[in-house]
């Protein structure tokens, strides 16, 4: 199965581990990407602050390319898929906006190509008894917050691929991958991200909050389905506070067996290997 | 159109029912249905720093407080997880709101002292316009350099800097369609 693919800017930068190792986890099962040739930054939280023109005009501007390659297109950025996918949905069920994201991008919209999160693509096109095929090293007794984010599954109305409020497709994949998703509240409370350099004293409380409430659950981990927030997670933490956050593309490279794994995981701020040690899922 | 006054616990405010009509066509939400349940109020983490609530902004929108809502530091707090949206009982998204309060109120050049969030995205979207993507590393140090705290996050810096996520060299590629686009917009940023 054939794709284009998004990265998107934080992927090539903070989150350069998430690029990688979608890449390597695709290849595993069989998923091929081929990067969006020209692709530019879809815009991001900026955008829709400050200009409504801009917003549709960067995402439309991206649609089109992906358009031209006449191949659905996958996005592993929770906020890049965010802007992505609100954008073609405005055009593809309002006339009025579809002319506005024409006449700003300078194409016509067709709507022959769909938009996908990564784990989206996991979940529906391969589905979690292949990807449980596919391990060769099982993550048995991790237990794991499954932490979604806030825009990964909202609003509802653009991808209802996933519950808005209580989600699941993380923790059946990382049940899939053999580790314990640990029931807890807090799957898809904002971790404050876009104020991370702005407010970086509004951003640390909510960061504690959420660690605090993943460890009392009793998860030795979190999972992150999104750059902005695992690297929030790490970045604005208490001192004194060591959860490790993986990305799911990382655990599910660790358990397909390769080889590559341990490179991307040492990429975090925050060690993640004594627990893996731990669980002697690392050499 | 016609305005009143309107005294409240803070203070005098001049009501003027054409913002609400305003933001609402901006926004294209029913603002009017807002009747102060404060589900919003009560799942908005974010904002809990701010000076007004998201029901409170509703219903300063309703009594047309203009400068109210444009010098509020809660707007600026908004991060768009659309909690608010998702559970509000009368469907109206919240986040749309704050956008188009955000967009207003950097128009009309209004917003709170100390609020350094415009002038962040101001950097963020000239990155976007000079080189069609965002270079995070740049990106951070002109932010820091603008707001003249170079030293706060140094280390965490030097720390992302190590594990090679903040490379020196952007993949620069200047995009005519990027300008294009932004000159359609009609140019912030």
């Amino acid at each position: 199965m054939q794709y284009s693919y998004y990265p998107g800017c934080s992927l090539e930068a903070t989150g350069v581990e998430y690029n990688l190792s979608t890449r390597a986890v695709a290849g595993a099962l069989g998923l091929e990407l081929v990067e969006l040739p020209g692709w530019t930054c879809c815009g991001s939280s900026s955008a829709h602050a400050v200009n409504k023109d801009l917003t549709l005009g960067l995402a439309a501007h991206n649609i089109a390319l992906a358009q031209q390659q006449g191949r659905d297109l996958v996005v592993p950025c929770s906020a890049c898929y965010t802007r992505l996918s609100k954008a073609d949905h405005q055009m593809r069920h309002d006339p009025g906006e579809r002319a506005r994201g024409e006449m700003l991008a300078g194409f016509s919209y067709t709507g022959e190509i769909q938009i996908y999160s990564f784990l989206e693509v996991v979940r529906v096109q391969v589905g979690m008894e292949r990807v449980a095929q596919t391990v060769r090293q099982s993550l048995t007794g991790l237990k794991l917050a499954c932490y979604y984010g806030c825009l990964l599954v909202r609003p509802p109305e653009v991808r209802p691929f996933d519950r808005a409020e209580d989600p699941t497709s993380l923790d059946e994949l990382v049940a899939a991958l053999g580790a314990e998703p640990v029931p807890w509240c807090y799957k898809t409370t904002c971790c404050g991200a876009g104020l991370s350099l702005t407010r970086p004293e509004v951003v640390e409380q909510l960061v504690a909050r959420l660690l605090s409430a993943a460890r009392e659950a009793g998860a030795d981990a979190l999972v992150s389905a999104c750059p902005l927030c695992q690297n929030n997670l790490e970045m604005r933490r208490p001192a004194q506070e060591g959860i490790p956050v993986f990305y799911f593309t990382e655990l599910m490279g660790l358990a397909f067996g390769l080889g590559e794994a341990s490179g991307w995981l040492k990429k975090h701020l925050v060690d993640p290997f004594p627990l893996l040690q731990r669980f002697s899922l690392v050499g | 159109m016609a305005t009143a006054t309107l005294h409240l616990p803070a203070g005098a405010i001049t009501v003027d029912v054409a913002f609400r009509e305003e933001v609402a066509r901006l926004s294209g939400q029913p603002l009017e249905l807002c009747f102060q349940c404060q589900k919003c109020a009560s799942g908005c983490y974010p904002t809990q720093e701010g000076d007004y609530t998201p029901n409170e902004i509703m219903r300063l929108i309703q009594y047309g407080a203009r400068d109210a809502v444009f010098r509020s530091r809660t707007i600026w707090l908004c991060t768009s997880c659309e909690t608010c949206g998702l559970r509000c009982p009368n469907g109206i998204r919240i986040a749309e709101v704050m956008d188009t309060l955000k967009q207003m109120a950097v128009e009309r050049g209004i917003t709170p002292a100390g609020e350094t969030g415009p002038m962040f995205h101001n950097l963020f979207l000239n990155e976007i316009r000079a080189t069609g993507r965002i270079h995070e590393t740049m990106l951070m140090l002109k932010y820091k350099l603008k707001t003249g705290n170079l030293f706060a996050d140094m280390k965490l810096g030097w720390q992302l800097f190590r594990r090679g996520k903040l490379p020196l060299l952007p993949r620069l590629k200047k995009d005519p369609a990027v300008r294009q686009i932004f000159e359609r917009a009609g140019g912030q940023g």
